[in-house]
């Protein structure tokens, strides 16, 4: 690259950071040249997500140097960021919902008069924004937070052209744009190209990739691994680079699962408002049922449906061939019952950060070790050697905050909390992600021990690989439904793909509509 | 450009009244009970509403306001200044020791008595930003010091202040109290300005979400100082119109602690949010008027006025559980938690 | 390897320093006055600490839950003026339930408030502010307006001066068992962790499978019993019950918890630390009473009352602290 000799915009060099001990990022580089487009290409967990914070001032890095211009640069805020002329287009993460679709859009340096905020040029200029990013029906005096998902991300679009960058950054940013304002982003996206700015863009979509880019770089495991041409290298072959040969997943052999006994847990047609839709489940005892699809199909909704969070149901549960109705956690988890939900957010969902191992651990199976509320510390102590054994949780004693622990050591406590109180149904919501390929594996020896001892299992994972290798049988989802199911031989990642878009291989692929979007569009 | 004409900008126009409007519902919400409570109020008053009256009225409820208006800067950010109702105290009891002599030596005294409020609320703010501490603690803490200083002013009621001055101010003039224009006043060169400002605008983002405030590199740590600094000025003007009311200063803990969770109240009832991002003090201007309006209505109802503390709990608590009526559009329970 | 009982009396920054801080005061205050160091002097410090540690006890676990409790001061008056006011409700032969009934009245509106915060979910801010002003108000009706004419119960002031251990007052006694089952509730039992849990993350308790209003609305009910016990004992203190006497207990229970080490946004704080923090505060009101720090403005012409010394000393203080604490590290 940068054959002219001239220098590059933007340049990354030996770029170094590790959370807690999971290194996300190992001497990275990366460079961006003026008035081109550079997708950045990896998995879940390879570092892209981290070197894009790096840059655009909200993480620092533990070494390494930015050069714009040839000038070596330190951010410490995203303001500081900004000011160097990089603009980043989070997942919505930087929007303010209180305040109106102009203030936010001009947020950074509004319009003047007098030294005021001048809120009628504001609003003309918000208009003229929106227009050019496709989001002319986005009234200015809307506040943000009554918007749906969709006009969201058009807003944050504009409110990042708005301070007029260098360096653009879209981190997924088209993740819940309908096709016609993915097509409008698009076209905006080349103008701004032209006229000079460096872009760069990150997606999981290789059609996206392949229409847009002119420059790919891909990243494994924290590392730098290629950058090429965009359009010299194959499909597969990029793939290959993502996927590397050393870091395949390794997975159990699975037992064959008896197929005549009754199921644990069925549903018929579950349908909450319109992000599900009639589905109907089926999981025996011993059963991991995967479920698919692209992300923001109903997926979560099933899970939380299942676990009693969702109000205004309808459509039947069965435990038992019992039918059920559930309306908290506390009733999904009861005696007869035994549900378990990992949740996706295990921060704020699944832990009590800055409380001990212990207390985390032993939280959610109080009652089976305490009399008349009072904890039984033996039975106590003894269950929790037990399950942090059983998962081999490594943490310095279980009296230190859980907050300590690296992440995947925290989602095993997620975990053992939910193994002490011995459920007969385990929910997923994508559990490995953001944990490391070590205790990946032991995950997945878990899981296939857990179905040996007859639990049912319910899968959701964005990682196909997963549900290749630890499914009995998979649930495609799509808008809402079960578009497909897939069972033993037939789980393949090309099965999967292929459902997760419906639509036959090799039509144009419509981009994931998130439901919201769907309703607006 | 062809994408904008493309819209028809009637309906433009119309969603723009209707988003103005439904910005501004809190505000409305306020100014309706005020003018249904005040309305009654007149009806039931033998005499009617005479300028008297609504001087009286006016003059009562202009200090509430003023505190009020002071509580609702730092909500705004998502803070709480725990503190208004001393520095309420503190500049009243200093304006009955400095706002005195010939017009210049007044004048100074005005001036000086604003610039105290000033630094008690920038105090507040530097605390608060650079000690990174929970701004409720921190004002109440710096509450007790400010008591502590109004003491020292006035360990015993007393004091005088220029009359001129505070029969001025206290007075109406074609009707219109003069109260009401000092709060039209600071609507009008206070709080207009600072809502159309960088660092006002700040506020409200920091209110609305702190991190992404954060992200869009909005000055956090200015804005925050800002907010309570002006809390501070807009308490000392309390302390004064209480010093032209009563011509006198009193540091009484009572008196402060009233005023200080009662401008929470008022904000509350006001329509600002208590989690911040959302609101005006006009909202907190009728919020006060609202709860000075209950007294009134004992009065006039023949209720024994001893029983205002119970309606006005009845008032606030209704005005929270309008709020809870959200819980009904909640569909995931999951957000019902923090 | 210490054990989780151990934390709640493993004494963390916060506590060391606040107890620190006490001998400190003591030291400097015997100096001027040698008395200090007795046993009665002391003795009778934790009596009028132990008024303000009940309080402080309830309003500690709703600090823990992350909420706060503004309803302290009419509970407290409700808990003193009912109590007297039973005989009058229930005839003389009511004496026994005098106190019984006092404690309910304070219970039933830690029940509102709990309702309110934990169903409701209003901010406990101004949910509980609202209560207290309704409480101030049915207490006037009560009343009048004016203090409670009848003479507290003997039983009430046998509780207050009494010393049913003989070197021990009876209030102290009673704080002792107070805090010795909170301790105990707080380690030992599955509401105690919960209590931390709620202040930590209410989202994942609920997730747990785990009834998060429940564990508020227990809470508010016992902070509303732990005020009424000290209205009630207040009442029997000064042999009456009287309006607004529950006041000046509002902002140094809140001030006590904190300045013991408890977060204000909940989760974290220890009862040994709020012990810590009544102390303190106990030492600094009186200490500054005797020592009377004016009179050395006094010798300069300066005329400095005791109660701005007081006030401005309890908020340097409550501030300086708790900047010697330790700022939040990314707390939010």
């Amino acid at each position: 690259m940068n054959a002219d000799g001239m220098t590059p915009l933007l340049r990354m060099e030996n770029i170094f950071k590790s959370y807690g001990g999971v290194r996300a990022l190992q001497d990275v580089q990366f460079t961006a040249e003026r008035g081109r487009i550079h997708a950045l290409l990896g998995e879940n967990g390879a570092g892209k997500s981290t070197l894009i914070k790096v840059l655009s001032g909200v993480v620092k890095p533990d070494a390494g140097s930015i050069l714009i211009d040839g000038q070596s640069m330190q951010f410490a805020s995203p303001h500081a960021a900004n000011n160097a002329g990089i603009a980043c287009i989070f997942q919505e993460l930087s929007l303010l919902p209180d305040l109106t679709v102009a203030d936010n859009i001009a947020i950074t340096n509004p319009p003047k008069r007098f030294g005021f905020i001048d809120t009628a040029e504001q609003y003309r200029f918000a208009e003229r924004l929106l227009a050019r990013v496709g989001g002319a029906d986005i009234h200015p005096m809307a506040p943000v937070g009554d918007l749906p998902l969709s006009r969201r991300q058009i807003v944050e679009i504009a409110k990042a052209l708005a301070r007029n960058p260098k360096i653009l950054i879209l981190d997924e940013a088209t993740s819940a744009l309908t096709a016609a304002d993915v097509a409008r982003v698009f076209t905006m996206l080349k103008q701004l190209r032209d006229e000079g700015l460096a872009i760069i863009y990150i997606s999981h979509r290789m059609h996206e990739v392949a229409e847009l880019a002119d420059d790919c770089t891909v990243f494994r495991n924290g590392r730098f691994v290629e950058s090429f041409e965009a359009r010299t290298k194959s499909d597969d072959a990029i793939v290959e680079l993502m996927i590397g040969r050393e870091y395949k997943n390794v997975f159990p052999e699975r037992s064959p699962k008896p197929k005549n006994v009754a199921p644990v847990l069925r549903t018929t047609g579950l349908t909450w408002g319109n992000q599900l839709k009639g589905i109907d489940l089926e999981v025996r005892p011993g059963e991991v049922v995967g479920l698919g699809g692209l992300d923001g199909q109903g997926q979560r909704q099933l899970l939380l449906a299942l676990f009693g969070t969702l109000v205004g149901l309808s459509g039947t549960v069965e435990v038992d061939g019992n039918r059920v109705r559930l309306s908290s956690p506390r009733q999904a988890k009861a005696a007869g019952i035994g549900m378990a939900l990992i949740p996706e957010d295990r921060k704020n969902e699944g832990l009590m950060l800055p409380m001990s191992v212990r207390a985390n651990l032993s939280f959610a199976a109080m009652e089976k070790f305490s009399r008349f509320g009072i904890v039984d510390k033996a039975a106590e102590d003894k269950e929790i050697d037990a399950i942090v054994k059983l998962l081999s949780i490594k943490a310095d004693g279980v009296d230190g905050p859980v907050a300590a622990l690296s992440g995947g050591n925290q989602q095993k406590v997620v975990i053992g909390k939910w193994l002490m109180t011995k459920p007969r149904i385990i929910l997923l919501n994508d559990p490995t992600r953001g944990i490391d390929v070590g205790t990946k594996q032991e995950f997945y020896q878990l899981l296939a021990r857990l179905a040996e001892t007859g639990v049912g299992i319910v899968y959701y994972s964005t990682d196909y690989d997963e549900l290749v290798g630890c499914c009995d049988r998979v649930l495609v989802m799509y808008d809402g439904r079960v578009s497909r199911t897939l069972e033993g031989a037939e789980i393949t990642e090309r099965n999967l793909v292929a459902a997760a878009l419906n639509v036959a291989p090799g039509a144009t692929v419509h981009t994931a509509t998130h439901t919201l979007a769907g309703a607006q569009a | 450009m062809s994408e904008i004409a493309a819209i028809d900008q009637g309906q433009r126009r119309w969603q723009s009244m209707t988003y103005f409007i439904s910005a501004q519902r809190g505000i409305l919400l306020a100014i309706a009970i005020f003018v249904v409570m005040f309305g009654l109020y007149g009806w039931k008053q033998e005499v009617g509403l005479t300028a008297n009256i609504i001087n009286t009225a006016a003059n009562k409820g202009a200090l509430l306001a003023l505190v009020a208006m002071a509580q609702t800067i730092p909500v705004l950010t998502g803070g709480l200044d725990l503190s208004v109702g001393m520095i309420f105290l503190l500049t009243n009891c200093l304006a009955s020791v400095i706002v005195n002599g010939d017009p210049l030596m007044t004048a100074i005294g005005v001036v000086g008595v604003l610039l105290v409020g000033l630094l008690c609320g920038t105090i507040n703010g530097v605390i608060v930003v650079y000690g990174r501490l929970q701004p409720i603690i921190v004002t109440l803490a710096t509450s007790a010091v400010y008591f502590g200083a109004a003491v020292v002013l006035r360990p015993q009621p007393g004091g005088s202040v220029n009359f001129e001055l505070a029969d001025f101010m206290t007075r109406s003039f074609f009707n219109v109290p003069v109260s009401v224009m000092v709060l039209v006043a600071v609507v009008l060169v206070i709080w207009i300005p600072y809502k159309r400002s960088i660092l006002g605008r700040a506020a409200f983002a920091i209110g609305s979400s702190e991190q992404a405030a954060y992200m869009s590199g909005v000055p956090i740590a200015r804005a925050k100082i800002l907010a309570y600094a002006l809390s501070g000025l807009l308490s000392s003007i309390a302390g004064l119109m209480l010093t032209f009311l009563t011509y006198s200063g009193a540091a009484k803990v009572q008196i402060g602690n009233d005023y200080t969770l009662n401008s929470i109240a008022a904000v509350v009832i006001g329509g600002t949010s208590l989690f911040g991002g959302v609101g005006s003090v006009i909202g907190s201007i009728f919020g006060a008027f609202v709860m000075r309006t209950v007294g009134d209505l004992l009065i006039v109802f023949d209720i024994n006025p001893v029983l205002q503390p119970l309606f006005v709990g009845v008032v606030l608590l209704l005005a929270v559980c309008i709020g809870s009526l959200r819980l009904l559009r909640i569909k995931n329970k999951v957000d019902l938690y923090r | 390897m210490a054990s989780a009982t151990l934390t709640q009396f493993r004494p963390d920054k916060a506590t060391v320093i606040a107890f620190g801080c006490s001998i400190a005061l003591l030291l400097v205050g015997a100096i001027a006055q040698p008395s200090f160091l007795s046993i009665d002097y002391l003795v009778q410090q934790l009596q009028i600490a132990s008024f303000l540690g009940i309080v402080a006890t309830g309003m500690m676990l709703i600090i823990l839950l992350g909420h706060i409790d503004l309803s302290i001061p009419w509970t407290i008056g409700i808990g003193g003026m009912m109590a007297t006011a039973a005989t009058g409700f229930f005839g003389a032969g009511a004496e026994w339930f005098a106190i019984p009934f006092g404690i309910l009245c304070g219970m039933a509106v830690g029940l509102v408030n709990g309702l309110g915060v934990a169903y409701l979910r209003a901010p406990s801010m101004i949910f509980t502010l609202g209560v207290n002003a309704v409480a101030q108000g049915l207490m006037v009706y009560h009343t009048g307006g004016f203090a409670p004419p009848e003479d507290a119960l003997p039983i009430m002031r046998e509780l207050a001066v009494g010393r049913l251990i003989p070197g021990i007052p009876n209030p102290l006694l009673l704080w002792i068992a107070v805090g010795a089952i909170t301790v105990f509730m707080l380690t030992r039992t599955t509401l105690g962790r919960r209590i931390y849990a709620v202040g930590n993350k209410e989202k994942a308790v609920y997730l747990s499978g785990v009834d998060a209003k429940r564990v508020v609305l227990i809470c508010f009910i016992i902070s509303g019993a732990c005020a009424a016990a000290t209205g009630i004992l207040l009442s029997g203190w000064a042999n009456r019950s009287y309006q607004a006497m529950g006041d000046p207990y509002l902002l140094p229970a809140i001030a006590a918890v904190v300045l013991g080490g408890a977060n204000v946004l909940g989760g974290r704080g220890t009862y040994l630390g709020t012990v810590a923090g009544v102390i303190l505060i106990t030492l600094l009101q009186s200490i500054l009473s005797v020592v009377q720090p004016q009179n050395i403005f006094a010798q300069f012409g300066i005329t400095v009352s005791a109660e701005a010394v007081r006030q401005i000393a309890f908020g340097v203080v409550i501030v300086g602290m708790l900047l010697l604490y330790g700022r939040d590290k990314g707390m939010r």
